[in-house]
């Protein structure tokens, strides 16, 4: 099925989110919609799954207009979708989640499961998806909730599907698994278009690639562009990836994490037996797959629970057991990974925001009463050390950008002297402008004596800032290398393979990203005259 | 309709239908998340100006048209409407604005008074019963902007009423001094049983809506039964009503004998301010309200939410336990059981009403005590039921908790224009902390 796009547009109040956008899905053939976040490209996929109705421009299927009400008739016309975050019912079996909404009913309006589990089975097999029809949903890794995601597109007879950033919440190795499956899909004819803002992916699998910023498409390229060359077109500007760093100078350890144990109310050791330390003037970086203990581990070491059995020294002072005041005042600065809820309030404006953890010191208290101009004064200096992109410090923090609602959690938890940063997933959604700042600011207080610890669960970020790695699986360090490691291995230890083996593994058998760091590790070659790989049908002013 | 006089309300334990639409989402809320009812508190404290006052308009029409519904002129014209439907109309229009015209006559100014001494009495009015509901919807709006939904300022309001009460009657002490006991009696009564729920929400979790729903029942018990008693009760009388509050105890009546309005009036309007002050600018205030906005980065910014709770809470019942003393060292000068009336469930809605912000909660108290003051002259000269006032309130708050309805009904446009939809942030299985 051939699926065209023409002069797509959305606007929302004065933002237009897709402007004129043209855009052309060949039959079987895997068509990568790149973009950074806010790009347009939910919008507009949002608009060919019939959820928005577009301002202006048409949809053309196999070459006839068509208009999609809702998100019936785009199925209808051969169009699944897989939303970044999983439209599944957690409590309902994957027979169940596949047929929801267009059950086999057989007498009296009964609900035919073993149809329903014929048809899980038969798209299974299919394509080797290992697919449990009878499984809960909520039993499953995210992984392959993914597959049951794409069971039920295919199910409705999806001839476009649609994949709206869908490793964002995999391993490298379920990422192999995913592109080896879109492959499968391509060779059986259904077309794939593929949302995502990460370059690697996209040069592994893509056919085809359409770049997006504010709302317009900006070029197409072949995947056999260089990644800079497409972080370019993306950006809108020259980037440099990877963050410029000299080698690390670790001085003495000040940060002693013993025998941490924290067991959670279901009894679930959460954390087992961690301990690690980390020197001034080094970053270690956390590694592991969302959910294995890093979230705890970072929360027990600010106070905001409590571990079962351990200790954290900071100084040679002991933190736990001592309330969340007196960690931040022990010089521990605190990125959360979730900081729209935990790290800025949203309704408080940018001022407000910037002095949450000092508001009670000078020079912002005298007393009880606050100094609205020490906190404005504050605010000012702030925003403009960190560029933080706003209108006025008065503004609200949910008017700002992920990233600039970043750049105010930074700059509030480096304005104070530090004695260790602990930075949970600190550039998760943003933007690669936003990136860089972050990594280079981070980099920048590691240079200043910091000892850092850097939560996150992008290979690609780990590897950018580690000086040192350690891999959590199942609340368990079962790694601690050295930065620069092997994707590869890494991704196998995510997946709590121990070292000697994943080295072992890794060397036998490489990821398709793997690959590429190999490709990208060896001396570039120049590119070769005569081929233009990347065209620029216009160009923004 | 049943025509009963409004003050006591029959039965001052349980809320006018108004208030209970606005209690019940929050009832199956978990504390301590950004739940159902925080939001639903949120969005009501977070619509516009322009709404409130859309809001009473539209709930002044259709109280108009339970007017015209009311009255027998327009139902007797009402069975010939097909043949002359003018006089349906007419009648009508005369219905409601005599009615509204009695209930502005009744409010603010009536003009069909010989003196203006006594034309300008229903302000006063209007002020007086505005007292107790300017100073219980303060403290309600302190614990809303905190994200604690206290529906207790009922039983705060009688527990300050009997602290206030007992200091008054039962000790003789110099005037100045035996008022201002009596003032930090009532304060310390209302902030002693908001403290209850604000401790058990802290250290057990318990839901502040259910605890306080239950202490304004044991408060209308325990005022009943302490009436009851010798130490409380007026020597000679059998009803339950305490010796009067003496001179040395009562708040100085503002306007001379003439008119009911007291200092409490003043109390209410130094409370207005004072919350201005510690809301805005005092470090206090600000983690009340970073507690009530987003308690979870609140705890990680390291503002103890758990302290939070309890004292806001002791903050709320101060206010209202101030709202009782207003009732019995001013407009009743003496303690019975109906000493908070309604004033605990009304000033719920005074509170959202005003967006909990304190000129608000003035402006919305003042209208309130009008509508009330009003209702009764409305009742006394065109026969109107005051049941109508009551209708009208409940609407307010029922259009206030549905902006979106008003804004429809107007054409206003939706004041968060979608943007962009919201860069998602992959939150796979992400834990919330205990």
């Amino acid at each position: 099925m051939k699926l065209e796009l023409q002069g797509i547009t959305k606007t929302f109040g004065s933002l237009v989110a897709n402007d004129h956008i043209d855009l052309v899905v060949e039959p079987g053939e895997i068509h990568a919609l790149l973009g950074e976040n806010g790009a347009g490209k939910s919008t507009l996929m949002n608009v060919l799954y019939g959820l928005y109705d577009p301002d202006d421009g048409r949809i053309l299927v196999d070459d006839v207009p068509v208009t999609f009400a809702g998100p019936g008739d785009a199925m209808g016309a051969g169009i699944g979708m897989v939303h970044q975050h999983f439209m599944l019912v957690p409590v309902f079996t994957v027979a169940e989640n596949v047929v929801l909404g267009h059950e086999p009913v057989r007498g009296g309006g009964l609900i035919d499961l073993p149809e329903a589990r014929r048809r899980v089975k038969e798209i299974s097999d299919r394509f080797g998806f290992h697919v449990d029809p009878d499984a809960y949903i909520e039993d499953l890794p995210v992984g392959v909730q993914q597959r049951v995601e794409i069971i039920k597109a295919l199910s409705r007879q999806a001839k476009v599907l649609i994949l709206d950033e869908p490793t964002a919440v995999l391993t490298p190795q379920e990422t192999d698994e995913l592109i080896a499956i879109m492959r499968q899909l391509k060779e059986s004819g259904t077309s794939i278009v593929f949302i995502t803002h990460k370059l690697r992916e996209v040069r592994a699998v893509a056919d085809r690639i359409t770049v997006i910023r504010r709302g317009k498409v900006v070029g197409t390229a072949e995947p056999s562009s260089s990644e800079t060359e497409l972080a370019s077109l993306m950006v809108g500007r020259s980037v440099e990836l990877g963050v410029a760093r000299s080698e690390a100078v670790p001085g003495e350890v000040t940060v002693q994490v013993r025998h941490l144990t924290v067991i959670d109310e279901a009894g679930v050791r959460q954390i087992d037996d961690v301990s690690f330390d980390v020197a001034r003037g080094e970053i270690v970086a956390i590694a592991g797959v969302q959910g294995n203990g890093q979230t705890e581990l970072t929360e027990v070491m600010l106070g905001l629970q409590a571990p079962v059995a351990g200790s954290v020294q900071l100084d040679g002072v002991e933190l736990v057991g001592r309330p969340v005041r007196d960690v931040l005042n022990a010089g521990l600065g605190f990125v959360p990974e979730d900081r729209s809820t935990d790290g800025v309030i949203a309704d408080f404006s940018i001022a407000e925001n910037l002095i949450l953890d000092l508001h009670r010191y000078e020079p912002f208290a005298r007393g009880v009463a606050l100094r609205p101009a020490a906190v404005r004064e504050n605010a000012e200096k702030r925003i403009a050390e960190f560029d933080v992109r706003t209108g006025s410090i008065d503004a609200h923090a949910s008017t700002l950008s992920g990233g600039n609602q970043q750049k105010v959690v930074l700059a509030r938890e480096m304005s104070r002297p530090l004695r260790l940063l602990i930075a949970s997933q600190p550039t998760r959604g943003l933007d690669v402008g936003s990136i860089e700042f972050v990594h280079s600011r981070i980099v920048q207080e590691r240079d200043n004596g910091t000892p850092v610890i850097i939560v996150s669960t992008e290979l690609d970020e780990v590897l950018a800032l580690a000086d040192r790695i350690l891999v959590m699986y199942r609340g368990r360090i079962v790694g601690d290398v050295p930065g620069g490691t092997d994707r590869d291995v890494l991704g196998l230890m995510m997946a709590g393979v121990p070292l000697d083996d994943a080295v072992r593994q890794a060397a036998e058998h490489h990821t398709t990203l793997g690959e590429l760091d190999l490709e990208v590790d060896a001396p570039e070659a120049p590119p070769t005259p005569g081929t233009a790989p990347t065209t620029f049908p216009q160009e923004e002013l | 309709m049943s025509s009963h006089t409004p003050d006591p309300l029959p039965d001052a334990a349980v809320p006018p239908p108004g208030q209970t639409g606005v209690v019940g989402p929050t009832t199956s809320d978990e504390p301590g998340q950004p739940d159902g009812g925080r939001r639903i508190l949120h969005e009501m404290l977070s619509s516009s100006w322009l709404v409130s006052l859309l809001a009473i308009v539209l709930a002044l029409i259709l109280g108009g048209l339970l007017i015209a519904a009311a009255d027998p002129e327009v139902q007797a014209a009402a069975t010939y409407f097909f043949s002359r439907p003018m006089d349906t109309i007419s009648a009508a229009w005369t219905a409601v604005s005599e009615a509204y015209a009695a209930l502005f006559a009744g409010a603010i100014y009536d003009p069909r008074a010989e003196t203006f001494a006594r034309a300008i009495r229903p302000l006063t009015e209007t002020l007086t019963v505005a007292t107790p509901l300017i100073l219980a919807g303060l403290g309600l709006g302190i614990g809303f902007r905190a994200g604690l939904f206290n529906i207790g300022a009922q039983g705060q309001i009688i527990l300050g009423g009997i602290f206030a009460g007992y200091i008054g009657f039962a000790f003789h002490l110099p005037p100045g001094l035996h008022l201002l006991l009596c003032v930090i009696g009532a304060a310390l009564g209302g902030a002693l049983w908001a403290g209850i729920a604000g401790v058990l929400k802290a250290r057990t979790g318990a839901h502040e809506v259910i605890v306080t729903i239950m202490l304004n029942n044991i408060a209308v018990y325990l005022v009943a039964y302490l009436l009851s008693l010798d130490a409380f009760q007026r020597p000679g009388s059998n009803n339950p009503v305490s010796p009067p509050i003496p001179d040395s105890a009562a708040y100085p009546l503002l306007l001379g004998s003439g008119y009911r309005l007291h200092a409490g009036f003043l109390v209410a309007l130094l409370a207005a301010w004072f919350t201005w002050w510690l809301m805005e600018r005092s470090t206090i205030g600000f983690r009340w309200r970073a507690v009530g906005s987003n308690p979870h980065a609140a705890r990680t910014a390291g503002i103890s939410v758990n302290s939070a709770y309890v004292w806001v809470m002791l903050t709320a019942g101060a206010f209202a336990g101030l709202a009782g003393s207003a009732q019995v060292l001013g407009t009743e000068r003496v303690l019975t059981a109906g000493v908070a009336a309604s004033y605990g469930f009304d000033a719920i809605t005074v509170a959202l009403l005003g967006r909990s912000k304190p000129l608000g909660t003035v402006f919305a108290g003042i209208l309130f005590g009008a509508l009330r003051a009003g209702g009764v002259v409305m009742q006394a000269r065109t026969g109107t039921p005051i049941d109508i006032v009551l209708v009208v309130q409940s609407l307010i708050v029922l259009f206030i908790a549905a902006p979106p309805l008003v804004r429809a009904v107007f054409r206003l446009p939706s004041p968060d224009t979608p943007r962009a939809p919201k860069p998602v942030v992959p939150v796979a299985a992400k834990e919330v902390s205990a």
